[in-house]
């Protein structure tokens, strides 16, 4: 049961086939079992059980509140959820229990769906592997599968069973993890370069960025205004097409959504694509490129032509450069989204008392860790009077340019980009912590951030499905 | 503190001081000395890796504007990459190019009409901070900058 898709589990909810407190019960025990691999932060077991049992009188009673109802799902921890700690991985707030939910949690609570539990992810959702957030590193699910466990005993005898276990790919590894492990049907990430598709990549499920402008942002703990935007982590398509709909639309609390209507829309059953134009950006052929995914590339786009697509190739002749436009514009906006930390209205506080400049310096020294503390710094840097006209500016002047590269494509006549998402698969955590922090988002965001900041949707299926 | 306020101007500056240096010297104890402590191994190292471009000064700026410090070496070194790494944007052609700040330049920012229609949640926001009297945040008392490196005391009193 729990390895069915949401529209299937839903479709037996309704049947009665099986209750929402049972499906509720067979994944906290799932979360239990999986422990190991560090998804959640939080389980909110009470929560999730009082929630099944509403929805279960729902379905008694015929007044199901649609696909939604009772289908457990999993929330990453940078979302605030009333009376839920919610930490962000960060020792700054740690014990920070906010007052409200966010619209996206609250539109999926209004929608009957169970919250298991708040997701783990890297410190502030910065970083690429979710393998530095406090409460540790999130172990990809496929390191236990069948096929990995014996490509390893090939390689080393004798090795410990688990200290070779794969990356889930970050920020959101905790989601994509969760999703995977089949602990929840559909889970919510933040996209801000790529922190949604990047782990769904690796960890083999859905991942859905949708477009700036069309979800909410209300209470999602802001990274970068410009480009956040809340993802969406399933198993399949479909699935993910059902939880969009759900979420998006105009929030009052959010004046960066768009006030245009959303027609509500079901995917066709079947996909035609004959009228369809796709477009293959001739840049994205990196030499870091891995094999394999060149080769899933490759026979993605022979699948589509083969069924009466036509696939071209096109230019997006800024991209090299859009790694260094996001990374100048990211830092600028954190330093900024940062300094509402300084330990008084909410957060951690440390015991310095001697004034408001030493306290709030000693607190964010606790309360941040080297990744965050890097990026603020970064931050000011380029925003200095100095340096603001040749970093800030200059990275807003290429961000246009890099989107109008975009709208030039698709104002063509191409309806859609092929790219890859990840250089390679998911890698070992060892390899992975040799290089810092900024190194690997800078090589693992590379594809990922260009649509961020042009602001488009971006959806990621896994290739070997 | 506040018979700092009626004192004459002269007093007045003493005292601060003083306060001052009872303050610092305090929370050097209570913390912040390694702060001070990497700052001073900083500026008698020199790195011949580093290419300079982060100074003392500046590096003293950004702590400053930041609130928050750099630790070590191996920060400021990070820093210097993450600058090398931004200066590719040098090679990009971008005259008569308008900064982008928002892809959603083209629309209207939405306002909502000026009615309040939810709020009176003091208590619940207060419950989140660690010192609260009454219905106020307290914080430590303002006005007072971080000391710079050079007015530091010696530690040998502590």
């Amino acid at each position: 049961m729990l390895g069915r898709t949401l529209r299937e589990v839903s479709t037996a909810l309704k049947q009665g086939h099986i209750t929402p407190t049972e499906l509720c019960q067979k994944c906290l025990s799932l979360i239990k079992k999986t422990k190991f691999l560090n998804a959640y932060i939080t389980v909110s077991e009470e929560v999730a059980l009082k929630q099944a049992e509403e929805s279960e009188k729902r379905y008694k009673k015929g007044h199901s509140l649609g696909d939604l109802d009772g289908i457990p799902v999993a929330v990453k921890d940078n979302f605030s959820t009333s009376s839920i700690e919610t930490t962000c991985a960060s020792n700054m707030l740690k014990g920070y229990v906010p007052p409200y939910n966010a619209t996206v949690v609250q539109k999926l609570l209004d929608k009957g769906a169970v919250l298991m539990g708040k997701t783990n992810l890297d410190e502030f959702a910065m970083g690429s592997g979710s393998t530095d957030g406090v409460f540790g590193p999130v172990k990809n699910p496929w390191s236990y599968s069948k096929q990995y466990r014996e490509k390893r005993k090939q390689k080393a005898h004798g090795e410990n069973e688990d200290s070779n276990w794969l990356i889930t790919g970050g920020s959101s590894g905790g989601s994509a993890a969760a999703v995977a492990a089949f602990t929840c049907f559909a889970a919510l990430g933040s996209d801000t370069g790529g922190s949604t598709r990047n782990p769904a990549a690796h960890c083999g499920v859905v991942g859905f960025k949708p477009s700036y402008g069309l979800v909410s942002r209300h209470g999602l703990i802001p990274l970068v205004n410009s480009m956040d935007v809340p993802g969406i982590l399933t198993r399949c398509v479909d699935d993910a097409a059902i939880v969009l709909g759900m979420l998006a639309g105009h929030d009052p609390k959010d004046s960066t959504t768009i006030q245009d209507p959303v027609k509500p829309f079901t995917l066709p059953t079947s996909a035609d694509v004959n009228k369809l134009c796709i477009g293959i950006p001739k840049e994205y052929l990196a030499p870091e490129l891995s094999s394999e995914v060149r080769s899933f590339w490759s026979k993605a786009a022979n699948l589509f032509e083969s069924e009466g697509a036509k696939v071209i190739e096109v230019s997006l002749p800024h991209t090299s450069y859009s790694i260094v436009c996001y990374h100048v514009l990211c830092t600028s906006e954190v330093a900024s989204n940062m300094a509402r930390f300084d330990g008084l209205e909410y957060g951690h506080r440390c015991d310095i008392n001697v004034s408001t400049e030493a306290m709030y310096a000693a607190t964010r020294r606790e309360g941040f860790n080297d990744v965050v503390r890097g990026r603020i710094l970064s931050g000011n840097f380029f925003l200095l009077k100095e340096n603001y006209e040749n970093y800030f500016i200059k990275a807003q002047k290429v961000r246009r340019l890099i989107a109008n590269d975009f709208v030039n494509v698709f104002n063509s006549g191409v309806d859609v980009l092929l790219t890859p998402t990840t250089l390679s698969e998911a890698v070992p955590y060892l390899e992975f912590i040799k290089e810092d922090n900024r190194t690997r988002s800078a090589q693992d965001d590379i594809f990922t951030q260009a649509v961020n900041m042009a602001g488009f949707l971006s959806c990621l299926q896994d290739c070997q499905q | 503190m506040s018979s700092l306020l009626s004192a004459p101007s002269a007093l007045r500056e003493d005292a601060l001081r003083r306060l001052k240096r009872e303050m610092w010297a305090r929370a050097v104890k209570l913390g912040l000395r390694s702060w001070v402590g990497w700052r001073r191994g900083f500026t008698s190292k020199a790195d011949p890796q580093r290419s300079g471009r982060v100074t003392a000064e500046v590096i003293e700026h950004l702590e400053r504007l930041a609130l928050v410090d750099f630790g070590s070496l191996e920060a400021v070194a990070r820093l210097e990459k993450a600058i090398a790494f931004a200066d590719r944007l040098r090679a990009v052609d971008t005259d008569g190019v308008e900064p982008m700040e928002s892809v959603l330049e083209d629309r209207c920012l939405y306002l909502r009409s000026d009615n309040v229609v939810e709020g009176n949640c003091a208590e619940e926001l207060l419950q989140n901070a660690h010192r609260v009297v009454e219905e106020y945040f307290v914080a430590p008392p303002g006005n007072i900058s971080l000391p710079k490196q050079d007015e530091q005391e010696p530690f040998s009193h502590i």
